[in-house]
């Protein structure tokens, strides 16, 4: 009772990273307020999926197996989770930011009246004095996000109602497995008991789901470009210098609004979260939600006109130039010193 | 064959745009200098409402915000554009509503309006990004959910099943559910189409009961003020608590499980940088550091 949850997301039989990342991040809060890590999974066929799972320091994986457990669908994922959190009565409860988090969670924390926050970059635990109220609230869930387009950095605290609800974008966590040996319980449960018949109302009819066509989250080196890069062509140049770098290419959000960029290369709170070694940011301003998603980054060179750019500040090397000019002399450079 | 659809729309703070002159001395938002508009993914969700509504013939559209007297403007728009009527749910009580106290309200109101096939939103609102009052409006109202709609394909009200494009993690998926449903719409599905100058000629003096406060506060007489009389729908409806027979408890600040403990405004931190020109020497200079000590290979 009271522990920690992670719903842990299926796509065909494999656990998500998100998840996994979660599960990382779950260990540490139970550990923090001394209390079990559990972990849910639902979906179908699901034989073994426990050494996905329970590696990562999870002490008791709750499985639901049924054929119309995959793919997902809003109402039977919800009354898995709202029954089974009614009998549990976890403290926490994290999900992935994903396609199906962000269906899932809203729903679970309207039916169960806890509180839910959306997209956080950390997760903490703390206590929280309520001054009208002369409580004071020991091991809250510090959910902590951007807010307000990224101008401000919000700490929301749940009080009174449990299960603290968050969910966390994939990239924004490490995982790290705890002991491959790791020994968990894992509980089957009969689907029909929580799901009734009735919530299998939406039907899958077609479904086509690809590998990423890159590697952002995992590139040692990324070439992010912003608005600055001037439209689409500009971007080419960033392909060029990418290239050459064995790098994969990345853009800030206003770069992907204004169609520079394809919506999965966003860098940011609501987008990928990136760690490369070096990050070169070209005519990106550094607004809160990209700084959020590449400030982890190892080494961050700035190219940018605009001396006074925020993401200057956080970077290790700010070039002053136009991205037009500075970009291909960085090629060209490149080529004749690295052969 | 005619649909009745409800069109969740908020008005946002453009949050895309703040500018220079958006931030006060002390380095906080000053709200009140950033622009009002219609959240934009509720406009691609007010397309998708407004093509079902070409394709049968009869169909209705109706706009839900909840918001302050001013708000009143998301209606308006949505009528320029095309629908019916609108009604805007105003009341202090409201204030300081998180996503479930929000979509608690929502889901009073869409009762009181009753009729309903299709309720449809934008996925997600600019100044909050949470992407939760459309589920949690339907987890309310008892019905379910399709999220992240590209396209609603088909809607056969006989059987009533409606089935719509949707985005998923790395791809797509084609899916078929119940009517009555709630459907949230991606920002990258179909823009909106612009405002039909005649719908403008007929609503542009359309106003709420307290923007015509505002404007009559000094004593001024209202202009026009025989039309709102003439033609009922230039009166934009708004609905309070009591009208909507909202429990107390459930609206606003005590409605909200999650609280605020702390905002911080953005500082960036500086660390030791070095600055270089753009020069060919200063570009020559670091590409060979970094590859001298293997940042890059």
């Amino acid at each position: 009772m009271n522990n920690v949850f992670v719903y842990c997301e299926i796509e065909g039989k494999t656990v998500a990273d998100v998840s996994l990342e979660l599960l990382t991040k779950g260990r540490k809060l139970a550990n923090q307020l001394g209390c079990q890590l559990e972990a849910v999974v639902a979906g179908s066929g699901l034989d073994g999926v426990e050494k996905q799972v329970l590696p990562y320091g999870v002490d008791v994986l709750h499985v639901f197996d049924a054929p119309g457990l995959f793919p997902y669908t809003s109402l039977p994922h919800s009354s898995v989770l709202i029954n089974l959190f009614k009998e549990e009565k976890p403290q926490i409860c994290l999900m992935g930011a994903t396609v199906i988090g962000r269906d899932l969670g809203p729903r679970v924390s309207s039916a169960l009246t806890s509180g839910l926050t959306a997209d956080c970059t950390s997760l903490e635990i703390g206590s929280h004095e309520d001054k009208k109220a002369g409580v004071t609230y020991e091991n809250l869930l510090y959910q902590i996000r951007p807010a307000f387009g990224g101008n401000i950095v919000a700490t929301i605290v749940n009080p009174e109602h449990r299960p603290q609800m968050a969910t966390v974008r994939e990239g924004v966590m490490k995982k790290e497995i705890l002991d491959v040996n790791y020994q968990g319980k894992v509980v089957k449960h009969d689907v029909a008991k929580f799901v009734p018949e009735t919530d299998y109302v939406v039907k899958v009819i077609d479904r086509h789901v690809e590998k990423a066509k890159h590697n952002l989250k995992g590139a040692p080196i990324v070439v992010a470009g912003g608005y600055g890069m001037g439209s689409k062509e500009g971007f080419d140049m960033l392909f060029d210098l990418a290239k050459e770098l064995h790098a994969e290419v990345g853009a800030s959000r206003a770069a992907v609004d204004a169609g520079f960029a394809d919506h999965d290369r966003q860098i940011g709170q609501t987008g990928v979260t990136v760690r490369p070694k070096l990050y070169i940011a070209c005519g990106i301003s550094g607004q809160i939600q990209h700084i959020a998603g590449m400030q982890e980054s190892g080494i961050i060179i700035s190219v940018n006109n605009d001396p006074n750019a925020p993401i200057n500040t956080i970077a290790d090397y700010v070039i002053n130039g136009s991205v037009e000019e500075v970009i291909p002399k960085m090629i060209k450079y490149y080529k004749q010193n690295s052969k | 064959m005619s649909l009745k659809i409800v069109v969740l729309a908020k008005q946002v703070p453009d949050t895309r745009n703040v500018g220079k002159d958006a931030m006060t001395a002390e380095g906080t938002v000053n709200r009140a200098a950033l622009p009002a508009i219609f959240n934009p993914e509720d406009l691609n969700a007010l397309e998708q409402a407004l093509r079902l509504k070409d394709q049968y013939p009869g169909s209705t559209i109706t706009i839900l915000t909840m918001g302050p007297g001013r708000a009143a403007e998301v209606i308006r728009e949505g009528l320029y554009r095309g629908a019916d009527n609108g009604y805007l749910l105003t009341d202090r009580a409201f204030a300081g509503a998180d996503t479930l106290a929000t979509s608690y309200a929502l889901a009073t109101a869409i009762r009181k309006i009753k009729e309903f096939d299709v309720i449809i939103g934008g996925r997600q609102a600019i100044d909050g990004d949470t992407a939760q009052v459309g589920p949690q409006v339907a987890e309310k109202l008892g019905l379910t959910q399709i999220t992240y709609a590209e396209e609603i394909l088909n809607v056969d009200k006989e059987k009533g099943r409606i089935t719509v494009k949707r985005h998923i993690d790395g791809g797509v998926e084609t899916v078929e559910g119940p009517l009555p449903i709630v459907i949230t719409v991606n920002g990258s599905a179909a823009p909106c189409r612009p405002r039909n100058a005649k719908l403008v000629q007929k609503y542009k003096r359309a106003l709420g009961a307290q923007e015509k406060a505002a404007i009559t506060k000094d004593g001024e007489a209202l202009p026009y003020a025989d039309l709102y009389e003439k033609y009922s729908y230039l009166n934009i409806i708004e609905w309070n608590v009591a009208d909507v027979q909202g429990d107390l408890a459930q609206c606003g600040l005590s409605g909200s499980p999650t609280k605020v403990k702390a905002i911080q405004n953005i500082v960036f931190q500086a660390k030791e940088s070095k600055t270089l020109s753009g020069s060919d020497k200063d570009v020559e200079d670091l590409i060979v550091e970094l590859l001298a000590n293997h940042t890059i290979g």
